[in-house]
């Protein structure tokens, strides 16, 4: 009754949105789900409602869509397949963009650094998925792919900036806790 | 210039407001300016590169570009091709993507894209292929066919899988799959890839270059299952196209050898390293449709240890997948439900529910009360949404166990003491009027439990909804006079509405019961005291009715008011009636009587998934109300009286013909009106006078035929044919032979205008069609069957009684489903349903014929090397009677 249409188009969307339910990025792959900007963002809006107090990563079924999400610091990212879609697959492309993104901005996954790297973010969700099929699923190969920065940054002030991150990472964190 | 630009972007870039977006408050206008920079040479790569990002992010967040303003964005951002930079010309590639669908003229960049596709540079390659794809039409796919052909077999595994998925991309764009088709053996080279992702493209583009030629794909997989491939995703690709081609194979009733060898792959994956292969195995097992039990056992163990995992994703999938078997197989899953049971605590809702879910299919009727026991401990922990989830598997419980009604009615009325909102608590009083419906043992209580909510209830929709369940049940039950109090404490406590409602239900008492009388016209003319002026009113006009000791009065007016007109056709002819010109009065027999809206319980076949938005219910508009709007333009329409029914339309050609014609039948009491809808596919005709010649069958009449003037290509017109009904009620089932008669001109297809004034006549067979006893009759509802019946033995009605033997169905339930489609009459007290294993069931149904004449129909059926059926009808009209007894036979 359910038998998985034997397609490599897998993948209905991906989306990064912040912690106030905003869109960072966005990309949905087929014409027939939610085919206009509004009802993206709609829907978008639907599901951060019910996902933004869950912490650990979890899955959810949403309008006929089966979502897999996973949130960090103040980052949600979500993967979403067909209704009957294989969630493991699923799951397995949430780990790459998430793990590949984690790579990029060196551990530090929050809004603010994903930002300032916006572009190369861009680079991995190309990378990741091209037009609904799963192009990559491995984060260190798509990081190979997509990172080509030559850090220009002269090596002290680097360094201070690295410190600087890092301590405030580590106050976040014991605020969070 | 340039240095001072880049300064202070560097400075602006370097230090923007820390915790907010740098990309919040960007203008359109303003980035679009900026990209101006990219024609200065030479290229400021860094710069570029934050200038696409905004105009990336831009598009991303739902920013609609003009096609001028994306042509002139896309052609600054070709200059880039000047800069080396990596990241800059990766940019350039996402833009390129992005605007090749909005801007013109894109091809532009083919021979920079071919340039960079067949460069040395392995991070321009692949991406590059992935650009040129997008920007690619059928027609110039010949020249980068000998390019794309090297990629695919190419060693770098990134080129190689772009120009597979680009490939893939292609062949579904108009005429280019011939194109992609050549390239299948390079595909086929692929597949022998070391590296995973290869393998799973190339698979995936053999498969669609050869989804039609099944003897190929069939030889693809056993090739392919025999080599071991080391993708998790070719696998379970794999597995789908192996498990589609023994589900055709199934359906077509052939079973080939490998079909058990695909069988037994897919086995074998369930012993698979990988997860996802292991559970995508599982899944195909248990949706197959020759899946047996014994073959289903391993699939369902592996489930079972999902159940288990600490991942939620993995157990979501398993009890998901777990409710697909319980549907099918619910002893299969039964044997676990301990393993289900630890579920039902899961912090992720999702899989409680499911799980829930999942054990109410699959509970015994002696593990019901436990089981209702263990989610009375977390029902209120969770959401509305999904304690609507919970009542909804009480509900087909109910259906399932009648004899554990009273359990779960306690239950029900435990829920409903509870906090919640009004969605929640509508599913629940739902559900106990269905059961009450359903159930006549559960009548009482369930009546009970009601009245105790309504002692108590802030929803005034539901009070006054659970009112009029009272007025029409209560009289009937053991002990009408223990409602009253319920219904009269509504008249002192509550707002205007819900006492309004009160004081109909107390009429309805008084109306069914001669003993009860004396008090409740005590009570209504306490209410002729209330201070708002519909309470009032009810009051005076049902103790008017009530006093004047008329019974027949008493039933036209307060029992029976089953047959409703409906309301929006009355406000249009009310309203049609004040803007004419009012020297005749309003007659209400010319406004159609609808079908009474079927009970809610239609939805109980409730997915299994938690879809979590809830669906806005459609106000249902009858066929009826749809169609008078039409009919009503038919000039002399009226003298036919009010419209009886109208019936679905039938098709009387094929969907793919020259001409698709559709019949609709509109019944009137003595006529009946034929609406032909028809739609003109030829683009290069038009045609004018079109109607429908008939084949009349003896007794009918044709009074008026009403052509259509004009059919232009593409819409759909109608044509009507009015008939007069035999006067013989018994030869009024017959068919008609029909022939679509009209005059042809040729014309423009694309202007639509004929070519000349002059046509010729031509005609166009259509297929037979029936009026049946069906078309005559309306559905009613009757509540109280038992009543009616009785009451219907009188000398005013006529009782036929014959005995069948059905030999075209084999069980029960098609029998019943056979005789509502042949009569359509509604049946009553929820016997439309069968109960699995029985012998004997009573069907009970009720309907109007034309001309008004009741119809009421008991069909005893006993299962017995066939459907044996013992019909009695009981009508007000001999005819009537005559012809729905003989219409199943």
């Amino acid at each position: 009754m359910d038998l998985l249409e034997a397609t490599l188009y897998t993948i209905k969307a991906m989306v990064i949105m912040d912690n106030d339910g905003n869109r960072i990025l966005a990309k949905y792959y087929d014409k027939n789900v939610f085919p206009t900007a509004k009802e993206q963002k709609q829907y978008e809006k639907n599901l951060f409602q019910k996902t933004h107090r869950a912490n650990a990563s979890e899955i959810i079924m949403l309008d006929g869509l089966t979502v897999v999400y996973k949130s960090n610091v103040d980052l949600f990212f979500y993967v979403m397949g067909g209704k009957n879609e294989n969630e493991l697959i699923l799951l397995s492309v949430l780990n790459c963009l998430f793990d590949t993104i984690s790579l990029i901005l060196k551990k530090n996954v929050e809004k603010r650094a994903l930002l300032d790297n916006l572009d190369v973010v861009m680079l991995a969700f190309d990378e990741i998925c091209d037009g609904g099929i799963i192009l990559d699923a491995d984060p260190a190969s798509v990081q190979k792919r997509v990172d080509l920065r030559n850090d220009e940054l002269p090596l002290g002030e680097q360094t201070v900036a690295q410190v600087f991150q890092s301590a405030k990472e580590q106050l976040k964190w014991s605020i969070l806790k | 210039m340039a240095l001072l630009i880049m300064h202070s972007y560097n400075k602006s870039h370097s230090s923007p407001p820390r915790g907010g977006n740098p990309f919040q408050n960007l203008e359109k206008t303003s980035v679009l300016q900026e990209a101006r920079t990219f024609n200065e040479t030479p290229v400021n790569a860094k710069k570029c590169i934050h200038i696409l990002t905004k105009i990336l992010y831009l598009l991303n967040q739902g920013e609609v570009l003009g096609t001028r303003e994306a042509t002139e964005c896309f052609f600054a951002m070709t200059k880039l091709f000047q800069s080396k930079d990596t990241v800059l010309r990766r940019m350039v590639y996402l833009g390129i993507k992005e605007l090749s669908t909005i801007a013109e003229d894109v091809i532009i960049v083919t021979s920079s894209l071919t340039k960079d596709m067949t460069g040395r540079e392995d991070f321009y390659r692949a991406p590059a292929i992935r650009a040129l794809c997008s920007i690619t039409d059928p027609t110039m796919l010949q020249a980068v066919e000998r390019y794309m052909k090297q990629c695919i077999v190419d060693r770098n595994s990134a080129v190689s899988s772009a120009a597979l998925v680009s490939s893939l991309h292609l062949s579904s764009q108009h005429g280019a799959g011939d194109v992609v088709k050549r390239w299948a053996n390079e595909a086929q080279e692929a597949l022998n890839s070391d590296n995973i992702m290869v393998q799973y493209h190339a698979l995936g583009l053999l498969n669609h270059i050869r989804r039609n030629d099944r003897l190929a794909v069939g030889k693809l997989v056993t090739k392919l299952i025999g080599q071991n491939m080391k993708s998790p995703y070719a696998v379970c690709h794999l597995i789908r196209i192996g498990s589609k081609i023994i589900e055709e194979d199934y359906a077509n009733g052939t079973n080939t050898i490998s079909d058990t060898q695909f069988l037994e792959f897919v086995d074998s994956c369930l012993r698979h390293k990988s997860e996802m292969v292991i559970y995508e195995a599982a899944h195909a097992i248990v949706n197959l449709k020759r899946t047996s039990a014994r073959e289903l056992a391993p699939a369902v163990s592996i489930l079972q240890l999902f159940c288990g995992s600490s991942k939620a994703t993995l157990r979501f999938a398993a009890v998901r997948t777990m409710n697909k078997v319980a549907i099918m197989y619910p002893a299969a899953v039964a044997a676990f439900n301990m393993d289900l049971e630890g579920l039902i605590a899961d912090s992720n809702r999702s899989v409680a529910t499911l799980a829930i879910t999942t054990l109410l299919k699959t509970g015994t009727e002696s593990s019901v009360e436990r089981l209702m026991k263990q989610i009375a401990t977390f029902v209120a922990e969770i959401s509305d949404e999904f304690k609507v989830v919970v009542v909804q598997a009480i509900r087909t419980l109910c259906t399932k166990f009648p004899r554990k009604h009273s359990i779960l009615m306690n239950f029900l009325s435990a829920m409903l003491r509870e906090e919640g909102g009004l969605d929640y608590k509508t599913s629940i009083v739902d559900t106990i009027i269905t059961i009450i419906e359903e159930n006549l043992d559960a009548k009482e209580s369930g009546l009970s439990h009601l009245c105790e909510f309504i002692e108590d209830c802030e929803h005034t929709s539901l009070a006054v909804r659970i009112l009029h369940l009272l007025g029409k049940e209560g009289p009937f039950s053991k002990h009408p006079s223990k409602y009253i109090r319920f219904v009269y404490n509504r008249v002192i406590l509550e707002n205007a509405t819900v006492r309004a409602a009160a004081v109909s239900a107390l009429a309805q008492f008084g109306a069914s019961c001669p003993d009860l009388l004396q008090n409740v016209t005590v009570l209504l003319s306490r209410c002729q005291m209330d201070i708002d002026d519909e309470v009032r009113d009810r009051a005076t006009y049902y103790l008017a009715i009530l006093n004047s000791n008329n019974p027949s009065l008493c039933k036209n007016y307060i029992s029976s008011n089953d047959q409703m007109v409906s309301l929006t056709l009355l406000e249009k002819t009310l309203k049609d009636h004040l803007h004419g010109p009012l020297n005749e009065t309003f007659n209400l027999a010319l406004v159609p009587k609808t079908a009474p809206t079927p009970a809610i319980a239609e939805e109980t076949h409730n997915d299994p998934m938690i879809t979590t938005n809830s669906v806005p219910k459609a106000p249902r508009v009858t066929r009826e109300e749809v169609n008078v709007e039409r009919l009503l333009q038919i000039p002399g329409i009226q003298r036919l009286g009010p419209l009886h029914k109208s019936s679905p339309a039938v098709q009387l050609t094929e969907s793919e013909t020259e001409y698709t014609v559709s019949v609709i039948k509109h019944c009137f009491p003595q006529h009946i009106v034929l609406q032909f809808d028809c739609v003109n596919t030829l683009s290069d005709q038009l045609l004018e006078n079109v109607k429908v010649d008939l084949l009349l069958p003896e007794g009918y009449i044709i009074r008026h035929v009403i052509p259509c003037a004009k059919l232009v290509y593409g819409e759909k017109e109608s044509t009507y044919v009015i008939l007069e009904f035999p006067a013989d009620v018994s030869s009024s089932s017959a068919t008609f032979g029909a022939t679509l008669k009209f005059v042809v001109k040729d014309c423009d297809p694309t202007t639509g205008l004929p070519d000349s004034e002059e046509g010729y006549d031509d005609e166009y067979m259509l297929e037979d069609f029936e009026i049946t006893v069906a078309d005559q009759i309306q559905k009613t509802k009757v509540n109280n069957f038992a009543v009616a019946w009785d009451a219907a033995d009188t000398e005013e009605w006529v009782e036929l009684e014959e005995t069948y033997s059905l030999s075209a169905v084999n069980t029960l339930q098609e029998a019943v489903q056979t005789i509502i489609k042949f009569l359509n009459l509604g049946p009553a007290n929820a016997t439309e349903k069968v109960a699995e294993g029985t012998h004997t069931h009573t069907l009970l149904c009720s309907g109007v014929f034309r001309g008004g004449a009741e119809v009421l129909l008991r069909a005893k059926l006993v299962l017995a090397d066939g459907v044996t059926m013992q019909l009695t009808v009981r009508s007000t009209d001999q005819d009537v009677a005559e012809i729905v007894s003989s219409a199943i036979g």
